[in-house]
């Protein structure tokens, strides 16, 4: 069952692929912690993935002068991980639809989707430079009877 | 975590049995170049194995769709032989499934190549 500690851990990590995996097992290993089962966990680790992808690759472009963060907060309520880049900024509305029929033969362009359809909530904001992703997933204890 | 690719030809059909995870980097590359070697030598019936692929991301994902598309400008066909629950849910999801072909059975796949 879920418990009402609040906690909140932020990293500051390399633009590279090695941080897109030690994101990605960190929030294996929050989720883990925050109740969510084994079939859940490694779609909420993916959106994660995807989301720190988006960050090294699309906005900080590999650039080694450029950080990442991430932080991971488990409240009684959600998981919410937080991905933040310093690249020019990611506007969502701009995204071509990955389903659309002249898209879906596109060799990329799938991270967000992959990202909205495993979390329960995603927001964007821009912070000049750069773009802060929250992704959350709310936690749903068992409840008895139902 | 890395990907390994080994590679069988029955009856005219090159099987790559791929192992691993298929992800932004290593696995994406590893595929794209075995995938690229082949068309250059002209085997272009392709039988993608995906039974030992526990993990794929949205790069992984791009880097199939590519590979159907490359063998298809080629003139030969790709195909996708036992997914796993995961790649299959994904395929799913982004209504990739019914572009591919996909087959659950080896010698059926190989029998569905056309040329």
């Amino acid at each position: 069952m879920a418990d009402s500690t609040t906690s909140r851990v932020s990293y500051t990590l390399d633009s590279s692929l090695d941080s897109v995996n030690k994101i990605e097992h960190t929030a294996e290993q929050y989720a883990q912690r925050a109740g969510f089962d084994e079939e859940r966990i490694p779609y909420i680790a993916m959106a994660v993935r995807e989301a720190a992808v988006n960050a090294i690759l699309h906005g900080n472009a590999y650039d080694p002068d450029k950080h990442i963060t991430a932080s991971f907060e488990t409240t009684s309520e959600d998981l919410i991980i937080r991905i933040t880049d310093q690249g020019t900024g990611l506007d969502p509305e701009t995204l071509p639809d990955p389903l659309a029929p002249e898209n879906i033969l596109r060799g990329s362009g799938r991270g967000i989707f992959l990202i909205r359809a495993f979390m329960d909530e995603v927001n964007f904001r821009l912070l000049h430079p750069g773009t802060e992703l929250t992704l959350i997933k709310h936690r749903t204890p068992a409840k008895s009877g139902t | 975590m890395s990907m390994t690719v080994a590679t069988r030809q029955v009856d005219g059909v090159t099987i790559l049995d791929l192992s691993g995870r298929i992800t932004l980097g290593e696995g994406s590359v590893t595929l794209r170049d075995s995938v690229r070697d082949l068309l250059a030598k002209g085997q272009k019936n392709i039988l993608l194995n995906l039974s030992e692929i526990d993990y794929i991301d949205s790069s992984g994902i791009g880097e199939l769709v590519s590979a159907f598309t490359a063998v298809k400008s080629a003139g030969g066909e790709l195909k996708l032989l036992n997914l796993t629950k995961k790649v299959h849910d994904l395929l799913q999801i982004t209504k990739l499934y019914t572009v591919f072909d996909v087959r659950d059975d080896e010698a059926h796949a190989i029998s569905a190549f056309t040329n």
